[in-house]
């Protein structure tokens, strides 16, 4: 028992100091990315290619002064910020990275990472609702009615997989889909399963995480064109940090899931040398699609987003599971 | 905009959109009353910036006045100045080289498409698109370059004179406008691939705002408001004034009355004024740019008017003279100023994101509106 | 032709000069004359030189008239350009000018003005006609202090909202 309490302790240290790194140098990768993109040079005086660029805008967030405005709800206000940070980092605990890199691989895996995934969209309402600003309190609304509406597609899909593989343990997912890409759960022709909407499915799985992450394009939490900065309008320094990383810690999660769920975590899609540089690569793959797409796509509308996740999403995504449920009655 | 509107005024909350504001590219504010994400009602509020350029116009000699122009609209600078000397060299009776006209006509439609491409630019980001900004960027810095040259200055250009210009063309900035023709074509087939075709960009401008032609002709909006409702009115074609009537162009105009078709007007007049800068190059004849004899600038009493097109609409400027070194009366006529002022109207009932995207469509530049 | 039409449309406001109306002004442009005081210009309808003055027709009208020459030109399809004042202070008058135009290529530009006394300056607004003068008619109020009667909300436009200056007036000291 104490060493499994060691265990988690140690992992949530790993998981901190992964985040962070993780968020630091993504802020650098999405600079550099959206340069590319933008046929600019980026962040490149610091260091070779701008590599240092990252802790040094962390020393600056830091070495910032802690604004509190005046009429804030001061508790909420400084809570807001941690518990945006704090479940992005509990969820790392139990993502298995490789069939030995796990924190702390528990056979409810996924209900935990989506129940910590949840808290994010109330972070975001406390930020909102303690700033005492109209743009922020319009910009958390949307957020939780955001969060609501993808949570539903994103769980229904969730569940889909849960049933093709038969466990709710992230590590039993990956099992399941060992020995050839063939075998992933993203394509149709997965042995003893012929669900031609798999694809469907994780395509609608993507962009929930877009979507649960507040990444363009559906950043209307932020939407700096209409609500200024949104949520964190009145957050400075590390405040406005934590967010941040919160931020990019989540799509790491998101992009961690969704290779899991779909892409065969840690497996090689030939069967060859399975282990954790074949996790990282998908993730990071998925992450700049990710960044491509903020950087090439406008914003929806607050309608457009919440029409999409009713009228298309979730019915696509319920749909797909009476499917996939019929198909595991038939094989 | 499926979403049907339900508006209870008793719980309606004001919120001030500027004067600092990333959506009004300027100090402009607008005072909104908000129900939930719908706007219940709006009251524009100018005049952040207003510097009393008609009260400089009085006190300012005719010369003197010349660079207070370009300060008006800092993206379109060169329309402005040319409805100014146009103006004064029909009240003053100087006649104006042919070759300065031309120079004039290219430089001027230089300055839109740089105008117009800093729009197309600043109106994506509006939407949430980041990277079409720096194309048009791009493209618009090879017209700063060709302008800097040619006038001295990148943005507030005072190139014309009473008469004539400052400087002439060289070689060096034919051949350049040359190069950029076909280089804006090809870039023009990218910002539709890249902007115009996407799903997203056109849902969110599809029937948004839609201006009636009764609206624009009540608040007498111009440009490619005006033209994106349907109306076919450019100065350039109704009152053709400097060399224009030498050009064949066409007008872009759309029907749809909403953001896209303002938005699908300025990028086709893009497309114009390339065409333009082309027959301007091809027909550009010799001679001086300046009249040789320069006479002191005098002026009969009377009232006198000058209407061009500028990147923004129909600019006006009225002259009331007293025969004295300086007018006794220099009204400015601007085009957002009456583009701006149906903003109030139009938007109620609509969502912010919406509205503000509207705004975008309007292609705002606040010093132009407060003057 | 829209001129002719509006030309006859704006005489009946001057019943009395409907036969025999001045179809130049009075004095030659271009020469220069020897300032000497002149009384103001009587009501009526002038027809201008487009190519010199950029209009074509220039009708003066009196306050109360004001509103009937702005509802013809509405019903004729012209759009409000702009409203501005002049200060004519030695005259002790100030002149509201109001510049129409057309949208299609029957070019027509009127210029409507009315002239009031300074010290009581008060014109009957047009935005019962066009919405779009609203502005314009705030921004004269703003900077020659003339009343608009029945405007829905005459507040300081561009100056501040305290202002209690006027500063297009010639006696203007800043």
């Amino acid at each position: 028992m104490s060493l499994t309490l060691l265990n988690v302790i140690v992992a949530v240290f790993i998981a901190i100091a992964f985040a962070a790194l993780n968020a630091a140098y993504l802020v650098w990768a999405e600079r550099r990315g959206a340069a590319r993109i933008q046929r600019r040079p980026g962040p490149n005086i610091n260091g070779p290619f701008g590599l240092f660029q990252p802790p040094l805008d962390g020393v600056k967030l830091m070495a910032k002064q802690l604004l509190i405005p005046g009429d804030v709800d001061k508790i909420l206000f400084m809570v807001a910020p941690v518990l945006a940070m704090a479940p992005a980092i509990t969820s790392f605990v139990t993502i298995p990275f490789s069939s030995h890199i796990v924190g702390h691989n528990m056979h409810i895996g996924i209900l935990l990472v989506f129940a910590f995934a949840s808290m994010g969209g109330m972070a975001l309402l406390l930020a909102g609702w303690s700033s005492r600003n109209k743009y922020s309190v319009m910009s958390s609304v949307r957020a939780v009615s955001q969060a609501i509406a993808y949570e539903i597609p994103m769980l229904i899909t969730a569940i889909t997989i849960v049933m093709i593989t038969g466990t709710t343990d992230l590590m039993g997912i990956v099992k399941a889909q060992t020995g050839g890409f063939w075998h992933w759960n993203i394509f149709p022709f997965k042995a003893g399963l012929f669900n031609p909407l798999m694809l469907m499915s994780f395509l609608i799985f993507f962009i929930c995480s877009l979507a649960e992450t507040n990444r363009a394009p559906f950043d209307l939490g932020e939407a700096e064109s209409e609500l200024v900065a949104g949520f964190h309008t009145e957050y400075g320094s590390m405040g406005f940090g934590l967010f941040f990383m919160g931020e990019y810690a989540n799509i790491v999660i998101g992009a961690s899931l969704t290779t899991i769920l779909f892409l065969g975590g840690w497996d090689c899609p030939f069967g060859l040398f399975p282990g954790v540089w074949w996790f990282l690569l998908k993730i990071y793959l998925l992450i700049a699609t990710f960044i491509w797409i903020r950087w090439t796509f406008p914003r929806t509308t607050i309608y457009g987003l919440l029409n999409l996740s009713w009228k298309i999403l979730i019915p696509a995504s319920l749909f797909n599971l009476l499917l996939t449920a019929g198909l595991l009655k038939v094989f | 905009m499926s979403a049907p509107i339900r508006i209870r005024p008793d719980e309606t909350f004001t919120l001030n959109v500027g004067p600092q504001h990333p959506a009004t590219h300027g100090v402009l504010r607008v005072k909104m009353e908000m129900d939930g994400e719908y706007i219940v009602n709006a009251e524009t509020v100018i005049g952040y910036i207003h510097r009393m350029h008609e009260k400089m116009g009085e006190l300012k000699t005719y010369p003197q006045f010349l660079m207070n122009l370009s300060r008006m609209d800092y993206l379109g600078a060169l329309g402005y100045s040319h409805g100014h000397v146009l103006l004064i060299e029909k009240a003053a009776g100087i006649e104006v080289p042919e070759r300065a006209e031309y120079i004039r006509a290219i430089t001027v439609e230089l300055n839109r498409i740089a105008s117009h491409l800093f729009w197309f630019g600043a109106f994506v980001m509006d939407l949430g698109g980041f990277s079409p900004l720096m194309y048009a960027l791009q493209d618009r810095e090879y017209i700063l370059d060709m302008l800097e040259a040619v006038t001295g200055s990148r943005l507030t250009y005072s190139y014309y004179r009473f008469g004539g210009l400052y400087n002439d063309v060289d070689d060096d900035f034919i051949a350049a406008a040359r190069r950029f023709i076909p280089r804006m074509r090809t870039s023009m087939k990218k910002y539709h691939k890249l902007v115009t075709g996407n799903i997203i960009f056109k849902k969110r401008l599809e029937g948004i705002a839609p201006l009636s032609p009764e609206i624009i002709r009540k608040y007498g909006a111009t440009g490619a408001v005006a033209r994106g409702s349907g109306i076919n009115f450019d100065v350039r074609k109704n009152e053709p004034y400097s060399v224009y009537p030498e050009f064949d162009f066409d007008i872009p105009v759309f029907h749809e009355c909403d953001s896209l078709a303002r938005y699908k007007v300025r990028m086709a007049e893009i497309e114009q004024s390339l065409r333009i800068i082309e027959q301007g190059l091809d027909k550009l004849p010799g001679g001086p740019i300046m009249p040789e004899k320069k006479k002191p600038i005098k002026i009969a009493p009377g009232d006198y008017y000058q209407a061009v097109e500028t990147a923004r609409g129909s600019f006006g400027i009225r002259l009331v003279s007293d025969g004295g070194k300086t007018p006794y009366r220099l009204k400015l006529r601007s085009p957002t100023y009456s583009n701006m002022h149906l903003f109030d109207e139009s938007c109620r009932g609509m969502l912010i994101m919406d509205a503000l995207a509207f705004m975008g469509s309007l292609d705002l530049v606040i010093p132009e509106i407060d003057r | 032709m829209i001129v002719e039409k509006t030309k006859r449309a704006l005489l009946n406001l001057f019943p009395q000069s409907d036969s025999s109306l001045p179809s130049a002004p009075p004095e030659e442009e271009g020469t220069a004359k020897t300032p000497k005081k002149e009384p103001p210009r009587p009501n009526g309808l002038i027809i201008r030189d487009y190519s010199v003055h950029g209009y074509h027709l220039d009708a003066q009208v009196a306050p109360a008239q004001l509103t009937d020459a702005v509802t013809i030109l509405d019903e004729a399809g012209f759009f409000v350009e702009s409203i501005t004042g002049v200060d004519w202070i030695k005259e002790g008058q100030i002149e509201v000018i109001y510049d129409f135009s057309r949208y299609d290529f029957d070019l027509c530009r009127v210029v409507i003005r009315t002239r009031v006394p300074r010290d009581k300056a008060a014109v009957p607004t047009i935005t019962g006609i066009y919405a779009g003068a609203n502005w314009h008619e705030r921004e004269t109020h703003d900077f020659f202090g003339i009343t608009f009667e029945g405007h829905p909300h005459l507040i300081p436009l561009l100056l501040p909202e305290d202002a209690d200056f006027h500063p297009l007036l010639k006696d203007f000291k800043a």
